[in-house]
């Protein structure tokens, strides 16, 4: 598939977006059983601002997939049939329960309204939290499940690609948050680093997991069926047109094998390995700069890994385009 | 339920794109239109096509044949562009199993090229919706046309007539014939997406015919058995009934 950089900056940018919300609300719950010293409303306001811009900017990229975006709102309709019509409804649920749980903070309305059991003290923010957190999970399976669900297309059709997306969003999330910290200055950095870490790992097991299922791809229709010619040796002669097509441009990479694999050992690198020891390094040396540097690093590779994501699919239709006379 | 479809003959096609012509040009300027083109005269020229005729090639030279391909949308009876449509632009007619695409809803999201296998959608640059290929729905259900010109312009247009068009639900019709009688097939049937559109294979008509059945062993004259004919010739005059 031609990788289209509206999409690939819309799923990494909500990815890290959902994931930054998640490790604010991570931080809340740990900071509400007394496991972490509790943060300022201001921290969490702000980071909720971040997380907010983030799905906007995710938004915003989206626009320039569509060739009528002032139509987009009918993409709300299909909900019962289709990946992108949920994910068309649940972006903005995402969206609305970031932006409250931010301007709940803001105005400091964590006054408990109830108190559960005599140890729970719910407050508005904890709800919308959690009504976000489940905003935020169900938008990563629909993201995911838009590739997933396509299963002409082997590369993608595989619940490894909801845990790519999943595991990835958080990653660069809890990356974010951590840099976010030591920008701040707050105590937060090694709790966010480790789990940052922890959800680094897991994606690298995933990822890796798909990458290698992919390695030795075959695709299961062959020319011989497409167009039901059984003939051991056939070739194409023409394709019908002399120039381009909507079909040899959308389905096609034109990258070569080379550039492909540079960009799998540098998101590899930059996804995986720079990020974890930069913080390994930044636990070390309680290097307040080393986490920011992470996370950068670490986004900058989910372009390239996603950019791959594109590259390794590989679209049935291209059987009926393999030659040109 | 009725399903329309076509059903092409690849045994009589000889590529001469007639279908392609004819369809862009009864169909740029009809319902499904306009069908634009980018630098028509340029070095890249491109643009949106519902119909394709390629060409393969099998065997190795000189044992080899060409084979002239149609390939425009299946219209499938399980079409799985149009269930990930987010906005139900893309949809599948109730009457006649016709997959249309609404432009005046279509977004240009191009998620329903993407689930399709047989690469059957184009979106036009120009509209920036998705279009493909109507089976020409305004002829078809056109009502003021005489019933032998309610037909697509790509079947009226080919000169072999390589082209079949009707109803494959009708076991009557003349394309389910063709497709029971003729050994008409899908495309990548693996799929499960039931191509209402069929092909129709190469077929050879050879008679399988044995060393023995040249000569009549059976020849109560022997006349094959004969060293060489008499002088002038041996007639059946020669022979006392």
């Amino acid at each position: 598939m031609h990788p289209a950089f509206s999409v690939i900056f819309l799923t990494t940018l909500i990815g890290v977006g959902q994931g930054l919300f998640l490790a604010l609300f991570t931080g809340q719950l740990y900071a509400l059983a007394n496991l972490l010293p509790a943060q300022t409303d201001a921290f969490y306001a702000q980071g909720s601002l971040i997380a907010l811009l983030l799905l906007i900017g995710g938004l915003v990229a989206s626009v320039f997939h569509l060739g009528r975006p002032e139509r987009a709102w009918r993409a709300a309709t299909q909900w019962r049939t289709s990946w992108l019509s949920r994910e068309v409804i649940i972006l903005p649920a995402a969206m609305l329960f970031t932006a409250l749980y931010g301007l709940f903070h803001y105005f400091g309305w964590t006054q408990p309204l109830f108190v559960i059991s005599q140890t729970l003290p719910v407050d508005a923010t904890l709800i919308v939290g959690a009504l976000g957190t489940l905003a935020t999970f169900l938008l990563f399976l629909c993201t995911a499940m838009i590739y997933a669900s396509l299963r002409f297309i082997k590369a993608w059709y595989s619940p490894l690609t909801v845990a790519n997306f999943l595991f990835l969003g958080i990653a660069s999330g809890f990356m974010l948050a951590a840099a976010l910290s030591a920008y701040t200055s707050s105590s937060l950095v090694v709790f966010y680093g480790t789990w940052a870490v922890v959800a680094t790992l897991l994606g690298a097991i995933t990822r890796g997991a798909s990458l290698y299922r992919n390695s030795d791809f075959r695709c299961k229709i062959s020319m011989q069926s497409a167009i039901g010619v059984h003939h051991a040796k056939l070739h194409q002669k023409a394709q019908g047109f002399m120039g381009g097509a909507f079909n040899t441009r959308e389905f096609f990479h034109g990258k070569s094998d080379a550039l492909l694999q540079m960009l799998r050992y540098g998101f590899l690198l930059m996804v995986f390995i720079l990020p974890v020891l930069l913080i390994l390094l930044a636990y070390l040396l309680e290097s307040s700069r080393l986490p920011i540097a992470a996370f950068l690093i670490q986004y900058a590779g989910l372009v390239i890994e996603r950019y791959y994501f594109f590259t390794e699919a590989k679209h049935p239709q291209n059987l009926y385009y393999q030659s040109m006379a | 339920m009725t399903q329309l479809a076509l059903v092409i003959d690849l045994n009589v096609c000889v590529g001469c794109h007639a279908c392609v012509t004819s369809c862009k040009e009864w169909n740029t300027s009809g319902w499904a239109g306009p069908m634009t083109d980018q630098r028509p005269y340029g070095e890249d020229p491109t643009g949106t096509f519902f119909n394709r005729v390629q060409t393969y090639e099998a065997g190795v030279f000189p044992h080899t044949e060409t084979y002239h391909f149609p390939k425009s949308c299946l219209h499938c009876e399980d079409p799985p562009c149009v269930p990930v449509c987010p906005t139900g632009a893309s949809y599948k007619r109730e009457d006649n199993g016709v997959v249309l695409v609404d432009y005046d809803k279509c977004i240009g999201c191009k998620y329903c090229s993407w689930a399709c296998p047989y690469g059957a959608r184009e979106i036009d640059e120009k509209q920036r919706v998705m279009k493909k290929c109507t089976l020409c729905i305004d002829r078809i259900t056109d009502m003021s046309l005489p019933e032998s010109e309610r037909k697509p312009a790509c079947v009226l247009a080919c000169p072999t007539s390589a082209r079949l068009f009707g109803d494959v639900h009708d076991s009557d019709s003349e394309v389910s014939v063709a497709i029971r009688e003729q050994g008409g097939y899908a495309l990548q049937p693996e799929w499960g997406t039931k191509p209402a559109n069929h092909y129709l294979p190469r077929r050879k008509t050879r008679i399988q015919i044995h060393e023995d059945e040249l000569v009549r062993a059976d020849n109560p004259l022997k006349k094959e058995q004969l060293p060489s004919l008499p002088e002038g010739g041996e007639t059946l005059d020669d022979v006392a009934w």
